[in-house]
């Protein structure tokens, strides 16, 4: 193919769940994408921005814009951080033409990871392979500002050996919310309850998101309860074979 | 931060009887709404939310316009209107209506307003006899009790808070059965609306070019309190004018089915006046009482005039985590859910409940469910901004700021990050054997008081990266792609062993 | 300055507007009436009525419906048309007839049933609509326990839109007019459903 793809891997990526840049860049390899990561990035500004605190979030998403500028396609493993690109480098760049354009000019190549891949590459299957059975976290940003529900469920209906399994109830929040996880920890935790037993109530080994936020949230929870069911990010499941 | 707000939080959160009955209530209005909304059964649903919208928006763009035609529509039916700038005003103005009319008692239909401008006190307190008849609010009354859901006032009772109440203060022989207790309700209201000199409703929609209000409801309580006493007074923010009867074509097709799952309510009241020439029963005289409080205000916003759109259907409420978890007594303002959470801090200022627009998570759900699509997550995300600035000198914003500066200043440089990374993989408990950390000091503590949080990675992905291209690209893809596609399921955990080890 | 004043001219400094601006023209009222003749209308009407419906053949058949109904209770009965020619206003124990606002009130509270027409009738979601008038007043469909209402079957309608397409502004003919799509009920106490709240509990529909 020849196409060039930035990876965006996230600062959560980063720092605490590298595999999952690995797998993502793994599959993109294989799709015949070239990859590279601009070692100058950091993250996408959403902490300070979900906090109320734009003028910080605006410096952080102008360092962000200054990495990605020219790139052809930026591939992000996170609805949330592909939000915070696509929906709000504007709103934070309104006194700024230059900036504003500049987003708006970069918005339509930035990619959700499983979005890249059934908009973009056209692949539903990568020829992935993980037996088991595996549901699936709709993660709010990416549900709700990105539509984005049917495409990690594709991909995940052509990996060899994998049962997909729907939550009840689907769709709802993990509780993550940024901040929220800690200014509201009570609240937090209550919800996070909230979905793993809506989790456990599908009897899946697996439970599979496109948000490091969420899974970081959920696996969290899953570990402090002790229960064996494993968290995987789409990326990982589609790297297995 | 209020600590009263974080402790209402913690108490709703540890009621499990409360926490059993607002998750069971809004269930039930979540699947009701679903029903009536389904593509097979509403096809043009998302239209009509859309239509919604740009009518409000219009409307509300141009209302001064809108509220003159609708004052003289009403004065030529010889209705009159009056303008308040705020509660006060209103409830000085129904009180001296009563009062020039020898009116003792008024019988009241539900109506958001009349909590917001604390109307039944004020009328208690010039010695009349306000009766609230929709059984909820008369529920609440008796209770002395705010409501607890835009909808459902009295969400929150179970049949023998009720029963007991009942016996209590209408001196009934105690039951627990609703069907006794709403016949008992019956009974004593009949009574009041019988005598009552005056009849206060709110307004779902005030339509302008009709001069009319529209009520809608289930109980009949509404149409009771608009015909049988000789006035009939009603009270509606300058907000909920829509500009023609036509109109409510789109409207009635939402407001049911988002609020009760219901494609119209059992009575929808369309009242342009007092009773004409001809018509026999009905009341004498009709005043419309149209309230600012605030509203103006907001309406001046250009992003935020969407709040007013209002249509106060309750959707998002039930729709809400974190309102079915906390209920709408936890909520400062007489208004609750996330319509309240956007609301509130607009009528009283960003500093009145600074923690407010925080308590979100901004799943989004409300605006999903929004029929006249206000972007709620949106206006609460610029709320959280002005509540940093209104708080800027208090000490924690102050520290918060400073730490996000810091924070910023790290995140514009690439190798100050990195080097972040290698001091808290030093500073932070290491587990071994893929664990995660238990334990957190300071605000951390908040997240471990809950759940695990993962302990930084062995090698970050930039190592890795960096790495594979120091091995040079064949066969530092393959080490690479082998450690993913190995299968081993220790490898597939999120921050698994060869992570961490 | 009276709040009149003050309202309005705070409307128009933050929207930027001035006094005596005309608006932009509003979205056009959107009113989609789907093609249903009357027959399928009737059809659907009965379908979805939330109580018990009939088709009448006769004036005289709908007089037989409203008299098993009626079953010797108490009853008023409205001066519509439709009532008078059916002989239904003449039935035994129903009262009709009624000017003095109060005396009407006495009765209505008093009685059982209550038998109305209707000006429509919308066959989605299945409501009947009520203009207030000298020969229909608002009160018989809603003190009474009972409420039933018979309705020639040329006002039966397809629905709201079409409603607000023959009748696009309802405050010039009446000072009231009241959809009924239900019996009067609550959920109020626990979420259960309980019938007969303020006004009717049972409502019947006679289409003839």
């Amino acid at each position: 193919m020849g196409l060039s793809v930035s990876l965006f891997v996230t600062c959560l990526v980063d720092q605490l769940f590298p595999k999952v840049g690995v797998a993502m860049a793994g599959v993109l390899e294989r799709l015949g994408y070239r990859i590279d990561f601009r070692e100058a990035q950091t993250c996408c500004g959403q902490p300070a921005f979900n906090s109320g605190f734009t003028s910080e979030a605006r410096d952080v998403a102008l360092h962000f814009l200054k990495v990605f500028e020219d790139a052809e396609y930026v591939v992000v493993p996170s609805g949330s951080c592909a939000t915070m690109i696509r929906h709000h480098f504007a709103d934070l760049f309104r006194k700024d033409p230059g900036a504003e354009a500049a987003s708006r000019a970069l918005a339509p190549r930035v990619f959700e990871f499983s979005e890249f891949l059934v908009e973009v590459a056209k692949q539903e299957d990568v020829g992935a392979r993980f037996d088991g059975a595996v549901t699936y976290h709709d993660s709010c940003h990416a549900l709700r500002e990105l539509k984005i529900k049917d495409q990690p469920r594709r991909l995940l209906g052509h990996v060899r050996g994998l049962e997909l399994r729907e939550m009840q109830p689907v769709e709802e929040c993990c509780g993550f919310g940024g901040t929220f996880s800690v200014k509201f920890g009570e609240l937090s935790g209550d919800m996070l309850d909230g979905k793993i037993e809506a989790i456990r109530g599908t009897g899946a080994g697996t439970v599979v998101s496109i948000d490091p936020s969420c899974l970081m949230q959920i696996s969290g929870g899953l570990r402090r309860r002790g229960l064996p069911i494993e968290t995987m990010h789409l990326a990982e499941v589609l790297a297995a074979r | 931060m209020s600590a009263s707000f974080h402790e209402k939080i913690h108490v709703a959160l540890s009621d499990l009887t409360l926490q059993k009955t607002i998750r069971t209530s809004t269930q039930r209005f979540i699947e009701k709404r679903r029903d009536v909304v389904a593509p097979e059964v509403l096809p043009d649903y998302q239209e009509l939310r859309t239509h919604a919208n740009q009518l409000k928006q219009h409307t509300l763009e141009n209302l001064d316009y809108y509220l003159e035609r609708l004052e003289s529509k009403v004065q030529e039916r010889g209705g009159k209107v009056l303008w308040c700038a705020d509660g006060e005003s209103a409830t000085r103005a129904v009180v001296s209506i009563a009062k020039e009319k020898g009116i003792k008692i008024a019988v009241k239909a539900k109506s958001m307003l009349s909590e917001e401008i604390g109307l039944n006190e004020a009328l208690e307190k010039n010695g009349l006899e306000p009766v609230e008849t929709d059984l909820g609010e008369f529920i609440l009354q008796l209770a002395g009790e705010r409501p607890y859901h835009i909808v459902a006032p009295a969400l929150h009772k179970s049949r023998h808070d009720v029963g007991e109440l009942f016996a209590e203060k209408l001196g009934m022989e105690r039951s627990d059965d609703p069907p006794v207790l709403t016949a008992e309700a019956r009974r004593v209201l009949r009574a009041k609306f019988l005598q009552a000199g005056m009849g206060i409703s709110g307004a779902n929609f005030v339509v302008a070019e009709s001069g009319a209000v529209v009520l809608v409801e289930n109980e009949g309580n509404i149409r009771l309190t608009t015909s049988l006493p000789r006035v009939h007074i009603a009270i509606a923010g300058i907000e909920k004018l829509i500009p023609r009867a036509t109109d409510l074509a789109v409207f009635l097709k939402l407001l049911g089915r988002s609020a009760t799952g219901q494609p119209l309510t059992s009575y929808t009241s369309f009242l342009a006046g007092a009773r004409r020439p001809g018509e026999i029963s009905g009341p004498e005289e009709f005043y419309l009482l149209l309230l600012d409080n605030g509203r103006t205000r907001i309406l001046a916003d250009d992003e935020k005039r969407q709040t007013l759109y209002c249509i106060r259907c309750g959707a998002c409420s039930n729709v809400c985590p974190v309102y079915r978890r906390v209920g709408g007594h936890t909520y400062p303002g007489a208004y609750s859910g996330p319509i309240g959470a956007i609301l509130t801090p607009q009528f009283h200022g960003a500093g009145h409940e600074p923690a407010l627009p925080f308590a979100s998570s901004l799943c989004g759900a409300c605006a999903e469910v929004c029929p006249v699509k206000i972007d709620i997550p949106r206006m609460l995300l610029t709320l959280r901004q002005e509540t940093k600035k209104v708080t800027a000198r208090e000490l924690p914003t102050r520290v918060e700021k400073l730490g996000f500066r810091i924070w910023s200043w790290v995140m514009r440089n690439p190798r100050l990050f990195e080097q972040l990374g290698f001091l808290s993989k030093a500073v932070l408990p290491a587990p071994s054997d893929g664990q995660w950390i238990k334990s957190l000091p300071g605000p951390l503590s908040e997240w471990t008081g809950h759940r695990d949080f993962p302990p930084p990675a062995q090698q970050s992905f930039r190592e890795l990266w960096r790495a594979r291209r120091r091995a040079g690209a064949n066969s530092a893809n393959a080490a690479v792609r082998g450690n993913v596609a190995d299968g081993n399921r220790n490898e597939r955990r999120i921050g698994s062993r060869t992570d961490h080890a | 300055m009276p709040d009149r004043e003050r309202i309005l001219h705070r409307i128009r400094s933050g929207l930027g507007r001035h006094i005596d601006q005309p608006p932009p023209p509003p979205p056009p009222p959107r009113l989609m009436v789907p093609p249903m003749d009357s027959e399928q209308c009737i059809e659907l009407l009965l379908a979805n009525f939330p109580g018990e419906s009939f088709r009448a053949g006769s004036l005289a058949d709908a007089r037989e419906q409203v008299s098993r109904i009626i079953a010797g209770r108490s009853a008023i009965a409205s001066a519509a048309p439709v009532l008078l020619d059916a002989g239904i206003t003449s039935l035994p124990g129903v009262q009709s007839g009624f000017t003095d606002p109060v005396a009407l009130r006495d009765v209505a509270a008093n009685s059982e049933v209550g038998i109305s027409s209707a000006d429509y009738a919308l066959a989605d979601p299945g409501a009947l609509v009520l203009l207030s008038s000298s020969r229909e007043d608002r009160l018989i469909s809603l003190l009474p326990t009972i409420h039933i209402a018979v309705v020639p079957s040329r006002v039966v309608i397809s629905g709201l839109d079409e409603l607000f397409t023959v009748l696009p502004d309802p405050a010039e003919v009446s000072s009231s007019m009241v959809f009924i799509a239900g019996p009067s009920k609550t959920g109020d106490i626990e979420m259960k459903l309980t019938l007969g709240v303020h006004g009717p509990r049972e409502i019947y529909l006679v289409i003839v």
